[in-house]
């Protein structure tokens, strides 16, 4: 690897640009080789065009937003920051599943302005005519060129561009080492393994069929996105079976995580950042069956009452300045080189950020069939009633 | 206007009303519950009972639901008659009132805050860790249907002690004296004269606690971990992850429909207890 400052020649930036497009290499290696990173870090800071700016404030864009959302997915001064700058309040809805935010938009007349889909569902959301078109004309901040093409993709559908890229993150499970003699747990199937013996009452999964049914169809070695009944029907026996030893079934596993209650759960990536930085025992991992990787968006919903202030918004938390401050706040990575550049070295080199490719590739991106499967919703249902 | 006009006209506030808020929304529930989920979710219009066939699916949430709703109702009953009689027949009066808002003073606190107090108080830090204080290791709490029984005993507490405190303070005292003054005991005095003239407001209490329990849904959510379900749990679930709201329409016709039989057999009960006496009367 060669040095920030190091020249590189143009045949050789193509060749690396290659790699990375078929993600070969890691982002985090791309930008340094090539010098990108160090290169935008400068810019960033010398263009004053990068920087936030009261830039709205000329156009009237109403007294507030409503924006939905996920938790602890967002540093509060930053809506703080937009208040002041373009007069309208930001008021906060958090959801827990995606399969939430569907049925409420399904109801109708939800009232939200931006709203933040994965990428597996932006697909129904255009199907069933519940988001809007983006135009990029009223964001400019966003520059497509600069954003991951794996992590970007899913906002567009059938050429059209419906939602832009917030971050992304992998799901995999938090341990405390601690408990099990220092050694961290490395598959789905000693996930479910060790929390009917010796974790039973310790252990953890999601409030959530896309994750839980997900990693229990990889503990036979099954796609996380699997929707064949026969496997299915095992994923069933397998959770049915797992469920008088949990410690609970919560997407809000933090709280007894840190409190020593719980000691192993499926975990978003942003949530074992925080965890480990808390606490080091708790070390986050993938699992080595794999497991999922996705990517957030905003997104704007049909019939959103302030559209002018639901653009604004977008468009500054897309400024890499306050994209920066969001990704120290929720410790996701981002998809954008512009605020990549801009992050500080700890985060870019993280492995729990950024894991190593090998660990990446058996990951699964979430399909739409997942997201709408009547059966998987059904078993998740049974499960939780069981 | 005609005296009939009238009336119809007094009637109409409340008959709109009752329309509105209850005639059709039940109506809307019961017409979604013969439809069928939508493939990408929600309901589309059929006429078929596959959604009461598949209702033994849902036998856990209900089992819980019978047994905690009428356990937990019970459990606040007998919490809170000493607390009510004591209240209203053996305070100084002019502690009275401090103590009464002081029951209040839970209810100013949204129950999502207070049920995080007991997240902790439950939890691995709180009574357990006091527990191993004394040498009780290992106890564990949260998550469990027992962690939800105190939190719905805790929840509902005031609304079963003011119905029975307000029957015990309308109580007339020289009755009490009257059943001395013949030579009863005091105990004989209680179970004749006082808890009988305080039927009333046990079966307001109980009815209340009990019609709010069968539908609740944030405290099993809660101090349950996911792990103590009740039908209300798996209506919401129903409704926001599956969107399968033919089926949780189904689900919720037929809470409706236990609850309304429940509650007969239980008005009839409370009926009989007081038929022979006619100053007794239920809510």
């Amino acid at each position: 690897m060669t040095k920030d400052s190091d020249y590189i020649s143009k045949r050789k930036f193509m060749e690396e640009l290659g790699r990375y497009r078929k993600g070969s290499i890691t982002r985090r290696h791309f930008l340094n080789v090539t010098g990108l990173g160090a290169a935008t870090a400068v810019m960033g800071a010398a263009m004053p065009g990068l920087r936030p700016s009261p830039a709205f404030a000329e156009g009237n864009i109403g007294d507030r937003v409503i924006i939905a959302t996920w938790p602890n997915y967002h540093d509060p001064s930053n809506f703080e920051a937009f208040t002041e700058a373009t007069g309208a309040h930001v008021q906060v809805n958090v959801f827990g599943s995606n399969e939430e935010m569907l049925a409420k938009l399904q109801a109708g007349a939800t009232g939200w302005d931006v709203y933040v889909p994965t990428n597996y569902t932006i697909s129904t959301y255009v199907d069933e005519g519940l988001i809007e078109p983006l135009d990029t004309s009223k964001l400019s901040n966003y520059d497509a060129s600069a954003f991951d093409a794996r992590y970007a993709e899913a906002g567009s559908v059938d050429g059209t561009l419906y939602a832009v890229p917030k971050n992304w993150g992998s799901t995999g499970m938090a341990v405390n080492t601690a408990q099990n003699g220092g050694k961290p747990i490395s598959s789905w199937k000693e996930f479910f393994d060790i929390s009917r013996d010796k974790f039973s009452g310790r252990s953890m999964v999601h409030d959530y069929q896309l994750t839980t049914i997900g990693s229990a169809l990889n503990y036979f070695g099954y796609s996380f996105n699997s929707v064949d009944e026969a496997e299915l029907a095992d994923a069933e026996k397998l959770l049915i079976d797992v469920k008088p030893h949990l410690f609970a079934i919560t997407s809000d596993y933090q709280p007894s995580m840190r409190n020593g209650d719980a000691w192993l759960t499926i975990c978003w990536s942003g949530d074992g950042k925080q965890l480990n930085t808390d606490m080091p025992e708790i070390h986050y991992v993938l699992g080595a069956e794999g497991g999922e990787i996705w990517s957030d968006y905003y997104a704007i919903p049909k019939g959103a009452p302030h559209t002018d202030a639901a653009y604004a918004l977008i468009n500054f938390l897309m400024d890499p300045t306050v994209n920066t401050k969001e990704v120290l706040a929720h410790g996701y990575p981002t998809a954008d080189a512009k605020t990549f550049a801009l992050l500080p070295d700890e985060l870019k080199n993280d492995p729990i950020l950024f894991p190593a490719q090998e660990l990446l590739s058996p990951l699964e991106f979430g399909a739409a069939a997942t997201l709408t499967d009547p059966n998987r919703a059904e078993l998740m249902a049974r499960f939780k009633s069981a | 206007m005609t005296k009939r006009t009238r009336n119809w006209l007094l009637l109409a506030p409340a008959g709109t009303w009752f329309l509105v808020m209850l005639i059709i929304p039940l109506s809307v529930v019961l017409i979604f519950s013969f439809g069928e989920r939508a493939p990408a979710g929600g309901v589309v219009p059929a006429f078929t009972f596959e959604q009461y066939a598949n209702l033994p699916a849902r036998w856990a949430a209900f089992k819980n639901t019978m047994t905690l709703a009428p356990i937990g109702t019970l459990s606040a009953l007998l919490i809170a008659y000493p607390l009510a009689y004591f209240l209203a027949v053996k305070v100084d009066p002019k502690w009275r009132t401090i103590l009464l808002v002081l029951v209040i003073v839970p209810f100013w606190t949204s129950i999502l805050i207070r049920s995080y107090a007991w997240i902790f108080l439950l939890g691995g830090r709180g009574i357990p860790a006091l527990l191993g204080w004394f040498g009780i290791e290992g106890v564990r709490l949260i998550n469990t249907p027992f962690a939800v029984l105190i939190g719905i005993i805790y929840g509902y507490l005031p609304l079963m002690v003011f119905p029975i405190f307000v029957s015990l303070d309308k109580l007339d005292k020289r009755l009490l004296e009257a059943s001395s003054d013949l030579g009863a005991k005091p105990w004989r005095t209680f179970l004749q004269i006082t808890l009988p003239l305080s039927i009333p407001g046990i079966a307001t209490g109980c009815m209340l606690v009990f019609i709010l329990l069968m539908g609740e849904y944030l405290i099993p959510a809660m101090l349950g971990g996911g792990k103590v379900f009740f039908v209300g749990n798996a209506l919401v679930d129903l409704f926001l992850q599956s969107r399968n709201w033919a089926y949780g329409s189904a689900v919720a016709v037929t809470l409706v429909f236990v609850m309304l039989i429940t509650v007969t057999i239980y008005m009839r009960l409370i009926n009989r207890l007081g038929a022979n006496r006619d100053d007794v009367s239920i809510m």
